[in-house]
């Protein structure tokens, strides 16, 4: 139904903060969710839904190690 | 999650028999995840995995595709719009053929890229096409916090925004179509995994909450066949009727990395600031009581039209495009199906969608057959 | 006349001074050799053609016009230069005709032609003939103007044995590819979208690799450079071509971790994104592993692997692209549908 990816904040401005998605760093509106620099946060359509833990995003991305 | 038991659950999926369980995938991008980790592939016969109306393009209606086209071709107007909308036929033509004929129609990846547009040519009027469930309305909800602050006059939505919850329910009064549901992992995000509660309940059928990764996807197929057959006992035990009882852990959330109980409630209070539920009509489910998202009263100065789009009675001669979206039939029963009806040449909403059920089969049909 | 002189105007296209002086500035400039300096209608090569010659045309549309790793310039030149190497040609000559659009700054011409000019002498080939017109500005309001269009041709001889070609692949034949899949494409996409990273285009010659593969004996079957449409496309064409099938392995797809985040987080899939400095040959199976550490003592093929072998066609899809998934699964690849647009769903 919907494409959603996990990142990194890095800085937030108001209500919008940047991002970090493994070095891609993307303009995200965070109004729904409560975050601090260096949260991670599940972003939908360049809007934060969900804030989480480090190891939760990692688990969400299901870490292969073979992919390098 | 333990390697090894991945391992085990994979076998059991394989060599499982016993009664046939048919369970639904609900959401499109479940679909596609599945077919990308080949899952459906290793499944024993006895397990057949369904599709389900989660794709938003597929359910959104022509006359909505031909009213962005108006617009898009009107003096001094911009559609934005995301990129899965620009090949979406509306009754004649797409948004990306549209585009070939001079109109505007901009993709964009996010909502919130139309303010700087809008601030930028303060002259031209924005229309964002704004499609999508639950997942996606919070964005819009923000995106008119921010017009009203920035007091931007020129942007308006054209909203086709369903919510996933009632079209489940529907599915659920139709006894033999599904045995259990994988439940869209990003719209429980935000509605939270609770909302699936009164369902199972009701039904007396199992929900499981999924991530998206092929590891997640294979273990939650693996619960949910386990609690399908449990369930399937229990309905047979007459427990139906002492449903309390019997619902009990029937709704299992999987992707508690990112989905709660009751969901993302800040979210959800944007959604109801601005958004108001309304019944709207889906394409082979008919219409749904609260099942469509709507600017309130109040807000209504940024609608473009919405509430007037007709609904979508034409579906072409011989399309089972609304049986596909029930789960009734699969794609390749349908006589149009790769005939007349394929991704490149689509006739009915399912083939044109890269998360449409018949696209993704047509894209996907193996050697092994389907 | 001073400020206009810096953007493009028609006069830069009406055969006058203008052109005149443009064609001195910037083309004659960085482009100078023996033959393209005689300014005649055509270019006589000092090229007695004792092998069969090889030619390939294409044309070059990017936005933006640079981009990190590159410019139209060098892509116009990569691109061309690659298919001939991927025939088993050594490339000798290219012309090249240029579409500018009004506005375009006559200093980002430059850039791009001395890019050009700097990409052919290290692929070792010359620049003999070439053409520029000017056209109006077709920009929308908000997508500035000044573009620039290049069309280019490329001509060399087939080396002596080597006839790679995409009908040739065999069943036991290994699936090598010569690096990272969707650098080029991620970037221009991520220059489009204002997303800040640093990903590179992977625009590159390819002839290093190419030739370290031919002049070590490898009885290369198949090359295909990994260009638009991506690598489920390049298989998908020649599975058809060879009558044969293909069957790769997941763990194998070789992706840089930013590239598969952008990917993620755009909802697109990296065998269908453009590669413009990548490429895979299909070569005997027991010849596989020599190629494959050939490719990685090279710059262009340093993350060169295995990622999949030739099968005969099978029964019920004569010429199938599939993929051994993680699970043990197994994936149809299908030939890109569409544009490769970033989605929400």
């Amino acid at each position: 139904m919907c494409v959603a990816y996990p990142g990194k904040t890095l800085s937030i401005e108001g209500r919008m903060a940047k991002v970090d998605f493994n070095g891609n760093v993307i303009d995200v509106n965070i109004g729904v969710v409560d975050v601090k620099v260096g949260d991670y946060v599940l972003v939908h359509a360049g809007c934060a839904i969900e804030a989480m833990s480090k190891e939760k995003a990692d688990s969400i991305l299901e870490i292969f190690e073979d992919m390098i | 999650m333990d390697r090894r038991d991945l391992g085990k659950k994979i076998e059991y999926l394989k060599r499982r028999t016993g009664e046939p369980l048919k369970l639904m995938e609900v959401c499109g991008t479940h679909t596609a995840g599945i077919y990308k980790s080949g899952i459906r592939d290793i499944l024993s016969p006895t397990i057949r995995l369904i599709s389900g109306p989660g794709c938003p393009v597929c359910v959104t209606p022509a006359s909505y595709i031909d009213k962005c086209a108006e617009y898009a071709l009107a003096p001094a107007h911009t559609i934005m719009c995301f990129g899965d909308m620009l090949k979406v036929p509306g009754k004649d033509r797409s948004l990306s053929e549209v585009r070939a004929e001079g109109g505007r129609a901009e993709m964009i990846y996010s909502p919130f890229e139309v303010l700087e547009r809008a601030m930028s040519e303060p002259k031209r009027m924005f229309i964002v096409a704004a499609v999508g469930f639950e997942t996606t309305v919070p964005a819009y909800a923000l995106l008119l916090e921010e017009l009203i602050e920035r007091k931007i006059e020129n942007v308006k939505l054209l909203t086709a925004l369903k919510s996933a919850v009632p079209a489940i329910g529907r599915i659920c009064e139709e006894d033999d179509i599904a045995d259990g549901f994988l439940c869209p992992g990003h719209v429980s995000v935000v509605t939270g995994s609770a909302v699936y509660e009164p369902l199972a309940a009701r039904y007396g059928k199992p929900f499981v909450v999924a991530g998206f990764e092929a590891e997640h996807l294979t273990n939650a197929i693996f619960e949910l066949a386990r609690l399908s057959e449990i369930a399937r006992d229990r309905r047979r035990d007459g427990n139906l009727r002492n449903a309390d009882k019997a619902h009990g852990g029937l709704v299992l959330n999987l992707y508690g990395e990112a989905v709660s109980a009751r969901g993302n409630v800040r979210a959800q209070s944007a959604m109801r600031k601005y958004f108001e539920a309304d019944s709207v009509e889906w394409r082979g489910l008919g219409a749904l009581d609260a099942s469509g998202f709507y600017l309130r009263e109040e807000y209504l100065r940024f609608d473009a039209g919405s509430r007037d789009l007709a609904p979508d009675d034409s579906m072409p001669d011989g399309c089972r495009c609304a049986d596909v979206v029930m789960g009734r039939v699969n794609p390749v029963d349908c006589p149009l199906f790769g005939v007349s009806c394929a991704p490149g040449d689509a006739r009915g909403p399912c083939m044109v969608s890269a998360e449409g059920a018949c696209g993704i089969v047509y894209e996907n049909m193996s050697a092994h057959g389907e | 006349m001073k400020e206009n002189a810096k953007k493009i105007t028609q006069a830069h296209g009406a055969g006058g001074r203008d052109s005149a002086e443009l064609m001195r500035d910037v083309f004659g400039k960085h482009f100078s050799n023996n033959i393209l300096d005689k300014l005649e209608d055509g270019a006589v090569l000092p090229w007695n053609v004792a092998a069969r010659p090889v030619v390939s045309t294409d044309s070059f549309v990017v936005k933006p016009i640079e981009f990190r790793g590159g410019d139209i310039g060098k892509l116009s030149v990569c691109g061309t230069v690659n298919d001939l190497l991927m025939m088993g040609a050594i490339p000798k000559y290219l012309t090249c005709g240029f579409v500018l659009e009004e506005g375009l700054e006559i200093a980002t011409l430059e850039r791009v032609v001395a890019s050009m000019a700097a990409t052919a002498r290290a692929a070792g080939v010359l620049i003999v003939a070439g053409d520029t017109k000017v056209i109006e500005s077709s920009a929308k309001a908000n997508e500035g103007g000044g573009g620039l269009l290049i069309g280019a041709s490329g001509i060399g001889s087939l080396r002596d044995g080597a006839t790679p070609s995409a009908s040739n692949a065999r069943p036991g034949d290994a699936v090598v590819v010569s690096g990272n899949l969707g650098d080029h494409h991620a970037c221009i996409l991520s220059a489009r979208m204002g997303i800040e990273n640093d990903i590179a285009s992977d625009c590159a010659i390819l002839r290093e690799t190419t030739d370290s593969l031919l002049d070590n004996g490898i009885d290369v079957h198949v090359m295909r450079d990994v260009t638009r449409g991506g690598l489920g496309t390049v298989l998908n064409e020649i599975a058809a071509l060879s009558d044969v099938t293909v069957e790769l392995s997941e763990i194998d797809i070789p992706v840089n971790a930013g590239v598969a985040a952008f990917c993620g987080v755009m909802g697109l899939d990296p065998l269908y994104m453009g590669n413009e400095g990548k490429m895979i040959a299909i070569v005997p199976k027991e010849q596989a592993a020599r190629a494959v550490n050939l490719m990685r003592a090279t710059d262009t093929g340093r993350n060169a692997r295995v990622i999949g072998e030739i099968l005969l066609p099978s029964e019920r899809d004569r010429n199938l692209v599939a993929m051994k998934t993680k699970v043990g699964g197994t994936r149809r690849i299908n030939a890109l549908f569409g544009e490769g647009l970033p989605r929400i769903c």
